[in-house]
């Protein structure tokens, strides 16, 4: 890591521990899905940057918020034990759509495609399966107060402190996986598997490995955004839409960068909540508008997302790796 | 056999004629530009909201606003290639997926902005007719007739025309169609506009069964890919035959269950053929 980077996530960490302080509750509540967010947003990019797109990670955000809210609901299972079930859960359906693709060589549109018809089965199963999850209705959580035990907090700063472990911990795996020697050989295999495969890298288990991570950190994302906003709808926790926001978001912020997510979703949401507040609800559409806008724009001038764009123009470090081609 | 049965399954096969003319636009841009257009259902709603401002409010007269809107989509089908998909021709394809992802969020969001999250209704309602003891619906019936002759059309379109023919040969080889003499840029506006058109098609198909909403996208979208991806992308006559298969799949999978079961069957069937036959059922 070079210093300019530490200096950056140092900065980042600082400014979020000192906000509490300064800011009134609104803007905590803000915050705190910042960083749920970015969470989830780099979750999908430690695949996304090697070029394996996922439409499928509503999916896994999907298990993660309603695993645990509904062992907790019908069996009293405290989320200490649900979120870790979760967790699992999205691993193990990571390794069951995984395996067969990276096996089959199921890459490029044909990976994106197949991964979201798995966002769409969860998202469907959970509306078919009314009686227990409340369907299109959505699913509240049971309250009880102030609780370690159920991992519910009426005090937002508690939730802010949890939120930035985990987005911390959303940070080091992207380190990790940056600095191991698994990088090298992942970028090796989104620019030819073929060839990567030829001088000895075993393609599966390197693509399974980053998929598993990914799978697992969105559903611990997923579960821990279920246990802060206490009430889980279908739509806005799994599906295409889901989806799609974790894909765009990442890109916009830039998937090559270890803060680029994070960007991407303070960007977002800053947007989405200021043109809310600033318009009303008569403009319902107009935060996605733009950023619909801003998406097609980013993409086609700059791959490599804000993040990627600012590196690339202070010669910051190495040249940003380029978009993987996938076939 | 059950007439509820019959009735589903009847259901499915003019389903399928509705997504077969889904699937046929999808496949041409796909096959002809190697692009897939993520936000094609999102150009089917926006077909459906033209309609519906034109017959509702403007109560120009039905066959006229299917025309215009038809006409309409053709010509945004060529916006959405001159804006979009040309800047990006050249990128990974994942970036072209990308680049039509964010028109889906462009189109879903706009529409909300401009019309709200009403259902509208264009407010024909067609008979329904009695065959023995099953009934049917008289639109889909429509429906299901017009997606076969669209199909058709196009079909004789590509195989006798001069424009049929160049698009065919640019499908089949994009790097020496150019050393043939024929304009690469034109022939793909031209298949950008039938797309569109197609969608258009779709639209005024859709409109007379369904309400139209920003999301309804959202309902058709990940199934047409599926039906294109099963088919084989760019496979025509395998994407026709995938739509009947994946139809059926919904109807009575609905009859024995939920509708929303029934999807996940679909979705479920989709990705374990992947595993099985992973460049489509049909490839070679």
């Amino acid at each position: 890591m070079s210093n300019l980077r530490i200096a950056a996530l140092a900065g980042l960490t600082a400014v979020f521990i000192a906000l509490p302080f300064f800011v009134p509750i609104y803007f905590m509540h803000l915050v705190i899905q910042i960083l749920l967010w970015a969470f989830i947003y780099t979750a999908w990019s430690l695949m996304g940057r090697f070029g394996f797109v996922s439409f499928g990670h509503g999916a896994f955000m999907g298990v993660g918020a309603y695993v645990p809210a509904l062992l907790w609901n019908y069996y009293d299972v405290t989320p200490w034990l649900g979120i870790p079930v979760a967790v699992a859960l999205s691993a193990v359906l990571a390794v069951v759509i995984g395996y067969p693709c990276f096996r089959l060589k199921v890459v490029g549109h044909y990976f994106a495609l197949v991964t979201l018809a798995l966002s769409q089965v969860v998202l469907l199963s959970l509306v078919a399966a009314r009686e227990i999850t409340g369907g299109s209705l959505g699913f509240t959580i049971r309250t009880v107060g102030h609780s370690w035990y159920a991992l519910q907090f009426p005090e937002k700063i508690y939730f802010y402190g949890i939120a930035l472990v985990i987005w911390l911990i959303g940070i080091l795996a992207w380190q990790r996986i940056d600095h191991g020697i698994g990088r090298e050989a992942l970028e090796a295999i989104s620019e030819d598997e073929d060839a990567a495969a030829s001088i000895g890298i075993n393609v599966l288990r390197e693509k399974l490995r980053v998929t598993i991570v990914s799978a697992a950190l969105t559903a611990l994302g997923g579960a821990i955004y279920g246990q802060y906003i206490m009430y889980l709808n279908p739509e806005s926790v799994s599906g295409i839409a889901v989806s799609l926001q974790i894909v765009f978001a990442a890109i916009l912020g830039g998937v090559y960068s270890m803060l680029g997510p994070t960007i991407g979703s303070i960007f977002t949401l800053s947007l989405t909540e200021g043109l809310r507040v600033w318009f009303g609800t008569n403009f319902i559409g107009a935060a996605n508008t733009i950023y619909g806008v801003l998406l097609v724009l980013c993409i086609i001038f700059m791959p490599q997302g804000i993040v990627g764009r600012l590196q690339g123009i202070k010669l910051w470090r190495r040249a940003p790796v380029k978009p993987a081609a996938a076939e | 056999m059950d007439l509820y049965l019959v009735e589903a399954i009847i259901n499915g096969i003019l389903l399928g004629g509705v997504l077969a003319l889904l699937a046929l636009g999808l496949n041409l841009i796909f096959g002809v530009i190697d692009v897939v257009w993520i936000a094609y259902a999102d150009i089917v709603m926006c077909g459906m909201y033209v309609i519906y401002f034109l017959y509702a409010s403007y109560g120009v007269p039905l066959p006229l606003a299917f025309l215009i809107a038809i006409v309409a989509m053709a010509g945004f089908g060529m916006l959405v290639h001159i804006l979009i998909i040309s800047p990006v021709l050249n990128s990974a394809p994942i970036n072209q997926l990308l680049a039509t992802g964010g028109l889906l969020f462009f189109l879903q969001s706009f529409a909300t902005l401009l019309f709200g999250t009403d259902f509208r209704n264009i407010g024909v309602r067609l008979p329904v007719l009695e065959v023995g003891s099953v009934y049917i619906s008289f639109s889909r019936l429509i429906a299901f007739g017009v997606g076969l002759v669209g199909a058709i059309v196009l079909y004789v379109f590509l195989k006798r025309t001069y424009i049929g023919t160049a698009i065919r040969a640019i499908a089949q080889d994009r790097d020496i169609i150019g050393l043939m003499g024929v304009d690469q840029r034109r022939i793909y506006l031209v298949t950008s506009a039938i797309g569109g058109a197609l969608a258009g098609l779709a639209a005024c198909l859709l409109a007379l069964q369904y309400d139209v909403h920003p999301y309804i996208g959202n309902t058709f979208g990940p199934v047409i890919f599926m039906i294109c991806v099963l088919g084989g992308l760019g496979n025509m006559i395998g994407g026709f035959i995938a739509s009947f298969i994946i139809s059926q799949i919904i109807s009575i999978g609905g009859y024995y269950s939920s509708t929303e079961l029934a999807y996940v069957f679909a979705f479920g069937f989709f990705i374990v053929l992947m595993f099985i036959r992973p460049r489509g059922l049909f490839a070679r």
